[in-house]
């Protein structure tokens, strides 16, 4: 495992690679296809060397397809939604695009509304789409308007951390007061608890495990969960 | 890229409910400033304030320049403010925003009509040679109340700064580098701090205003003042009307948090001038 700037060479050869965020192939001048970074972070690869990827922190979301986003409604054109998931451009969301939904029976948005959405396309020289639903099951799964709760900002690590089932904050929170949360790839967690009080607590829970912020490991949050008053 | 869009319905709603009950998002109460962190730098005048994730720079240098003809007695002190995407993705490059012109605003009356520095102290030789003292503001990061953390970090760097020691003989005029004699400290009248209160209908008013408080209050009041009680400036642009009695009662929890934060610049600047070493020969 090593570090890495933009455009340095990553020694990734192998006979079935496969690139993960943060890596581009290019051709050489001898045919030879070079790997170079394209972020700032560490080298990670699988055990067999097949799959590479670059695990960075950072702040501003470049969206990818198949990643869960949370996107706040800044407006609609037509029968699309505008949905900002704090990508450099807002995405589109189909009005349709949600479980159920038909032309005469559709949801209920309003400007500021907030969502639990999928990237369904996300391509470099186009605004990226969203959807609520599988296209194929047409189920939801756990997509669609957020309501009530709150939204907590945080680093693109943090939130890649809380969505690893091994990651301690949230069975933690979850052993002291039942709690929902969606949270997306973008750097955006929506939670929600019963009392504003719990509220808070997770919302500085996460502030202070968030390598951008605090920085806190298992035994210092728990420290610090101990002294809020919840 | 447009502007990013105002706070959500959920986080609105969210923030009215709990600042109702008395509950800030960051766990302070109503009246808790977040505590300023003061870094300094290996040069004089070189001051980094953070207050939580708002960061500001400050930067002071002096040269000597030429007196404008108006005022051949008086120095000069120009204040710049930098407000760059780097502190907030709100913020782009180019054209000044609302924000940044507020805050240029606030920057020069708050340190340089507020008569901070003694001018008249500036002038080296009358109508010839008069110090320029520039200072420069970078904000690095705003997570809120960028504002007061621009001010407290400006007045620090100009209580921070030293310039070199001149000495006038005739029409000759010797600047003695720092190696040769003590730099001196500018001439200071008073020192002002900036305070920011932000207000919303059914709760008590709130000091120091995070990020979302700021964006989603019903209306900010900003007061500069210093540990003497003597208000240098009360700026309110807009928002929601305040009775009289409200004012008065801010500028009374205005002065405590002034003395406070008088004690803390005070002890952390002390603390820093022991840990340099001055070479004087």
């Amino acid at each position: 495992m090593s570090s890495v700037l933009p455009g340095e060479l990553v020694p990734a050869q192998h006979v079935n690679l496969k690139l993960g965020p943060g890596l581009l192939r290019q051709s050489s001048l001898n045919g030879q296809p070079l790997v170079i970074s394209t972020r700032a972070g560490e080298v990670h690869h699988t055990t067999n060397r097949s799959r590479w990827w670059i695990e960075g922190n950072s702040r501003r979301y470049v969206p990818a397809p198949q990643e869960s986003v949370v996107g706040v409604v800044v407006g609609r054109s037509g029968e699309n939604w505008k949905v900002d998931i704090g990508s450099s451009h807002t995405a589109t969301l189909d009005g349709l695009a949600f479980e159920g939904a038909t032309k005469r029976n559709r949801p209920n948005l309003k400007v500021g509304s907030l969502l639990f959405a999928r990237v369904s396309l996300a391509h470099k020289d186009m605004e990226p789409e969203l959807e609520c639903f599988d296209a194929q099951t047409r189920k939801a799964e756990g997509h669609g308007e957020l309501k009530g709760g709150f939204l907590v900002q945080c680093s693109l690590k943090m939130c890649r951390m809380l969505l690893d089932p091994n990651h301690f904050l949230f069975p933690l929170l979850g052993s002291r007061f039942p709690l929902e949360s969606a949270i997306g790839m973008n750097g955006r967690v929506w939670i929600s608890a019963k009392d504003p009080r719990q509220v808070i607590a997770i919302a500085r829970c996460i502030e202070a495990v968030d390598p951008d912020g605090g920085g806190m490991d298992e035994a210092a949050a728990k420290k610090f969960f101990s002294t809020l008053d919840v | 890229m447009p502007r990013p869009p105002s706070p959500s319905i959920p986080e609105k709603e969210f923030v009215y409910g709990a600042l109702k009950q008395s509950l800030r998002l960051d766990g302070r109460a109503m009246l808790e400033m977040r505590t300023p962190t003061l870094s300094f730098g290996p040069e004089l005048g070189w001051v980094e304030c953070a207050m939580g994730k708002t960061r500001v720079l400050a930067q002071v240098d002096g040269k000597m320049v030429k007196p404008p003809p108006e005022r051949p007695l008086e120095g000069i002190i120009s204040i710049h403010s930098e407000l760059s995407p780097m502190a907030s993705n709100e913020y782009e490059p180019g054209r000044p925003t609302e924000e940044e012109v507020a805050l240029t605003r606030m920057l020069d009356k708050v340190l340089r009509r507020s008569d901070a520095v003694d001018k008249e102290s500036l002038c080296v030789l009358a109508g010839q040679r008069v110090w320029h003292i520039r200072l420069t503001i970078h904000v690095l990061s705003d997570a809120g109340n960028m504002v007061d953390c621009a001010c407290l970090a400006g007045i620090v760097a100009l209580k921070h700064f030293r310039r070199p020691e001149v000495e006038v003989e005739g029409d000759e005029i010797t600047v003695h580098h720092p190696s040769e004699r003590a730099p001196v400290p500018l001439s200071m009248h008073h020192t002002p701090f900036c305070f920011t209160f932000a207000f919303f209908p059914d709760a008590p008013p709130l000091v120091d205003p995070a990020r979302l408080e700021e964006t989603l209050s019903a209306g900010l009041l900003s007061v500069a003042l210093n540990a003497q009680k003597e208000l240098c400036v009360v700026q309110k642009a807009g928002g929601s009307p305040l009775p009289a009695e409200e004012v008065l009662a801010i500028m009374d929890i205005a002065v405590a948090k002034a003395r406070e934060l008088d004690r803390l610049v005070e002890a952390r600047l002390q603390e820093d001038w022991k840990g340099r070493v001055v070479e004087v020969r």
